[in-house]
């Protein structure tokens, strides 16, 4: 009864952060919907008897790459989203495909009623961090190391991206040594 | 009484159908962005959910591959959306149209 409740407390305030933050033209407004959004699910993740998954959630989601996002927006320093001047049929087009992804989705309601009733498994031991870094560190030891190296590919591609281009000043030294030679020669 | 495993795998739906009408609604880069992260913690419900009713810890390893991609690509995608913000003074997509015509 009680985990009815907050399931459903958690649930209602997921899908309203996401509307909010689909609905607001200000990124900002957007940014602190979507953390509302991973709180709400880290939430879930706790009731699930995920706490490890929770927490890095928290630590992940809410605080790095959301802290990330909100600098990106304050340093380009945007404004709002502009009114819009696509063609009117696109977006009615867009709502209609969203409503068809909505009902698909609602087929698993049909679903889970044909298929045969498994229990949940109370050992709720899933969770526990131990099981997880057992796991990380015996069967899944490969997919831990590619995504150590997938991090190494992050570092250096967002290291090149944000240097700034050394062209004009080297423009800048061949005038410079052109011209004293051109003084010499002469 | 838990609420059956129909009810995550739903909230898991109607988040990742909300991340999707946002991606292609929104003209910001950035709020774009926000809606592809929107969908990979649906899809992240859905496997802790999974892991949950079948007690495989296998779910939740995903989730944590998943984060660790989302992290990258947040690197990377907003390094991306900074350096084309350098050479438009925007971050409308539907201004990165240079490729057109």
């Amino acid at each position: 009864m009680v985990s009815t409740a907050l399931f459903f407390l958690f649930a209602g305030f997921a899908i309203a952060c996401a509307i909010s933050m689909v609905y607001h033209k200000n990124p900002l407004y957007s940014a602190i919907s979507l953390v509302g959004v991973f709180i709400a699910l880290s939430c879930i993740y706790v009731t699930l008897a995920a706490p490890f998954i929770a927490a890095v959630q928290i630590l992940i989601y809410a605080g790095a790459i959301m802290v990330l996002v909100v600098f990106v927006i304050m340093l380009l320093n945007l404004d709002d989203d502009t009114g819009r001047n696509r063609l009117g049929y696109l977006y009615a087009l867009g709502g209609g495909l969203g409503v068809i992804l909505l009902a698909q989705t609602m087929f698993i309601f049909y679903a889970v009623m044909r298929a045969p009733n498994v229990a949940a498994d109370q050992s709720m031991s899933a969770g526990k961090t131990l099981t997880i870094g057992r796991a990380m560190y015996s069967e899944y030891l490969l997919p831990v190391e590619i995504v150590g190296v997938l991090l190494l590919m992050a570092i250096i591609g967002a290291v090149i991206l944000a240097r700034r281009l050394a062209q004009p000043q080297l423009e800048l030294v061949v005038e410079h040594e052109l011209e004293e030679r051109g003084l010499e020669d002469e | 009484m838990e609420p059956s495993l129909a009810s995550y795998l739903a909230l898991s739906g109607i988040l990742f159908t909300i991340g999707c009408v946002g991606v292609i609604f929104k003209r910001n880069a950035i709020g774009m962005f926000m809606c592809i992260e929107l969908m990979l913690n649906a899809v992240n419900l859905t496997f802790v959910a999974f892991s949950r009713y079948y007690g495989d810890v296998t779910g939740q390893l995903f989730v944590f591959m998943v984060m660790s991609v989302a992290a990258a690509e947040a690197a990377v995608g907003l390094g991306i959306i900074i350096a084309f913000f350098r050479n438009s003074q925007s971050v409308d997509v539907d201004d990165a149209s240079i490729l057109k015509n």
